[in-house]
């Protein structure tokens, strides 16, 4: 387990569904989701919490980034939820519905407690916040401040469409506020923004063109449901050789310009500054990653 | 004719038994026209306890069946029954497999028809019965090469074959499809029945679809053929074949595959005019949708491609990839419907495939092939025959026959299937001998055979997650512990024999 880099795939896995937990880290996603909310019936919400912590503190998942959804504090499972998973150490909670900062506050302090209880440094547990509804579309930006725990903001379109009074459609406009908001919302406060899922796994024409539109909106990934959307995702998610190419000039350019003490970089006559840094280097590490076609074992 | 035959010089050396001509001895000129005799002087006879009498079979015997019909097949059903109301007992039943639509040989076994079977597999219900001591004498496994040996050197000697046929003409001529007509069963090749119809003493035709003369181009010759039978039905289509074996969607299966063809691309054995073999399992299946890609890419195509053939590998043979198919066994209405209607799908039997005894065997001209397992152990020992319980539940096939025979064989298979290891310290049953097989790919990493130092160094060099057979079992039992061994007594109801027919290992009576 530990933090990733990037987040082009978050695959969600039901926490009830032991065949699925032992095998979610071979399919190559940037993280992986267990989940105790949505996908957990309401009678199998202690079995998938006792599953899903054991499956943390029993499985090797190699290297993947873990994440799991607890379910929400204002539901009768979501403390007992965080008492048991923020024990098996995962890398993140997910804390679904959120509507405003509070919510992120009040499950802070319930992390903050458990850490204390359990002996593990304050602070370890990092958080990540999903939007699901238009108060929290609205409130993006206070959410994605509350607490230094965050490590990404994301988006949860099956609720919001509904407070929205409307349903999903296939070019997604219904969604294109909130997914500017949130996209936004998480760059000001620095975070990463997750797009939502694409829930039509056999229609791979669909999900290629939601990826492409969310990627060029900024979005730094999406959740999946089925191991089957991660190689297209990623593969839309990784640079062309061009844009590489461009990437090694600028991150060469800037090692040339430190070389000779300059404070202004220029390439081709154009500058440099530190978000075009900051793309090159993103550009390279997704190339990377996409190039590793097998994790080290 | 005015010769003396005995003034003849040195006629003792010339062999000429027969003597002289004599008109009165040869048949009478059939005069009538074609049409005519097809209806009037055929083979075909007017019942099947007809033909079973004229055959002359008499208990103590041994019959023989195929099994392109798979689990649709009515033709095993229907001879027993009709032998066992003869009165005929004490059979041996030499079938190229045997599948769960035939439960119905348990009460034939219990009264006494049939006292002892050879197969390549079993399953369902009298797969169990067997595995909890229904038979006296073990049940004998054979490898699809390993059988045609047992028949070419006699050691199998089938008096009479029963060989169903989705289309016959009047005199013998066979076929696995109707080339009348699309309509009706198929079953494609007839490869494993081929090879009973030239070895038996008799062959009987059971087909539901009698169809002009000739039917050719035949699979099974009449010159192979004694005795027709028409039936009202030889099976059902659905259980027959399917209409196009799909691509699996399980993203486990996906991957698995896709480190397959990445192992294949990678192993040195992967350039133009290649030729291979791919299972019909998912990952195996799969396999060829990834090779196809890097095939298009590097435009390189197969020489042949061999085995059981299914609509994919037509495809790829249609768009050019491959150019000659070799097929034993069509498992798709589309690979049957190709084996009639293309000019290099060709139709092989089973000795030409596999044969142990057969220097030209098919399978030792594979560069690569890529087969399934239930398990394999630390030894690179696979088995495909006996289940999680001990159960017999698969079929050796031509597993180790393609195994021994291909430059490079790789075996797929999950790390676990449930909560079983695949990946264990000794498999239940060795089917497939661990020095044949050169690379086992799971979803969670690549194994090389020891033996194969070279293929290690070439996989490793291409960053593919290669570890040993043991770092793979560790894995497994990590997960899901170290199974409990199964408990067996001591009678042994199954014997495995390798290809060469020497027996490899035993299938003991389950306790539960």
């Amino acid at each position: 387990m530990a933090l990733s880099k990037l987040r082009r795939s978050m695959l969600f896995v039901p926490g009830n569904n032991p065949g699925m937990i032992k095998d979610a880290h071979i399919y190559g996603s940037d993280s992986i989701m267990f989940d105790l909310e949505d996908s957990v019936s309401i009678n199998e919400k202690d079995a998938a919490r006792f599953l899903v912590y054991n499956a943390l503190t029993q499985l090797n998942f190699g290297k993947k980034e873990i994440v799991v959804r607890i379910n929400d504090l204002n539901s009768k499972y979501g403390i007992d939820d965080l008492e048991a998973i923020v024990r098996a150490q995962p890398d993140v909670i997910r804390l679904p519905k959120t509507e405003t900062a509070q919510d992120v506050i009040d499950c802070e302090r319930e992390i903050e407690r458990i850490e204390k209880e359990a002996g593990i440094p304050v602070g370890t547990t990092k958080m990540m916040a999903a939007i699901e509804s238009a108060r929290g579309v609205l409130e993006a930006y206070n959410i994605a401040v509350s607490s230094k725990r965050l490590v990404a903001i994301a988006l949860g379109a099956e609720d919001y469409v509904s407070s929205l009074k409307t349903s999903r459609t296939a070019d997604g406009v219904e969604l294109m506020f909130a997914r500017s908001m949130i996209v936004n919302a998480a760059r000001a406060a620095g975070l990463m923004a997750i797009d939502t899922v694409y829930s039509d796994i056999n229609n791979e024409e669909g999900f290629r063109k939601e990826a492409t539109l969310i990627k060029s909106l900024g979005f730094d990934g999406k959740s999946v449901i089925n191991p089957r959307q991660i190689p297209p995702l990623h593969e839309i998610f990784t640079p062309t050789e061009k844009e590489l190419e461009k990437a090694f000039a600028i991150i060469e350019a800037i090692k040339e310009a430190e070389s000779r003490g300059s404070g202004v970089i220029a390439l081709n006559g154009k500058m440099i500054d530190k978000p075009v840094v900051e793309r090159a280097k993103l550009m390279i590490e997704r190339y990377e990653a996409a190039h590793a076609v097998y994790e080290e074992v | 004719m005015s010769f003396d035959i005995d003034k003849i010089p040195n006629i003792q050396g010339i062999n000429a038994i027969h003597g002289k001509y004599d008109e009165k001895k040869v048949p009478k000129k059939d005069t009538r026209v074609m049409r005519e005799r097809q209806f009037q002087h055929n083979k075909i006879m007017p019942s099947l306890e007809r033909a079973i009498e004229y055959s002359g079979l008499k208990s103590g015997m041994t019959i023989s069946f195929h099994h392109h019909f798979r689990n649709g097949d009515n033709v095993v059903n229907t001879v027993m029954d009709t032998i066992a109301k003869m009165g005929i007992k004490d059979l041996v039943i030499a079938a190229s497999s045997l599948n769960e639509v035939h439960a119905p040989m348990i009460q034939h076994i219990k009264n006494g028809v049939v006292r002892r079977i050879e197969t390549s597999g079993m399953r369902g219900d009298l797969a169990k019965a067997v595995s909890h001591g229904l038979m006296d004498i073990p049940v004998v496994f054979r490898s699809h090469g390993g059988r045609a040996a047992a028949i070419e050197s006699g050691e199998l000697h089938i008096d009479v074959a029963f060989l169903g046929a989705p289309s016959c003409d009047p005199f013998g001529n066979a076929n696995g499809y109707n080339r009348e007509s699309d309509e009706g069963k198929a079953c494609g090749s007839l490869g494993y029945a081929k090879l009973d119809a030239l070895y038996a003493d008799t062959t009987i035709i059971v087909t539901d679809t009698i169809v002009s003369y000739p039917n050719t181009p035949f699979s099974i010759p009449e010159s192979h053929v004694e005795y027709i039978v028409q039936v009202d039905s030889i099976g059902d289509p659905a259980g027959i074949m399917s209409g196009a074996t799909r691509y699996t969607k399980n993203p486990k299966e996906l991957l698995i595959a896709k480190a397959a063809a990445d192992v294949i691309e990678h192993s040195g054995y992967f350039n133009d005019d290649f030729s291979m073999q791919m299972g019909s399992g998912g990952a195996s299946l799969a396999t060829a949708r990834y090779l196809r890609e890097k095939m298009i890419q590097k435009n390189y195509k197969a020489r042949f491609a061999l085995g059981g053939i299914t609509g994919q590998i037509v495809e790829m043979y249609e768009e050019g990839l491959v150019k000659k198919i070799l097929d034993v066994q069509s498992f798709d209405l589309i690979a049957a419907n190709s084996l009639k209607n293309n000019r290099f799908h060709h139709q092989i039997d089973a000795s030409y495939y596999a044969s142990y005894m057969n220097a030209g065997a098919a399978v030792n001209q594979l560069d690569f092939c890529i087969l399934s397992a239930l398990e394999v152990d630390t030894n690179f020992n696979i088995n495909v025959m006996t289940g999680s319980d001990g159960v017999i539940r698969g079929a050796v096939g031509g597993h180790p026959d393609a195994a021994a025979g291909a430059s490079l064989t790789i075996v797929v298979t999950p790390l676990l299937r449930g909560r079983i290891p695949c990946v264990c310290d000794r498999v239940n049953t060795i089917v497939t001998p661990g020095y044949t097989i050169d690379v086992v790919v799971t979803d969670q990493g690549i194994a090389v055979n020891p033996n194969r130092p070279e293929l290690r160094e070439k996989l490793l060099a291409a960053k593919l997650p290669v570890m040993t057979i043991e770092q793979l079992r560790d894995k497994a039992y990590a997960i899901a512990g170290k199974p409990e061994p199964i408990k067996y007594k001591d009678r042994v109801v199954g014997l495995l024999m390798y290809r060469d027919n020497s027996i490899i290992d035993v299938i003991r009576e389950v306790d539960d």
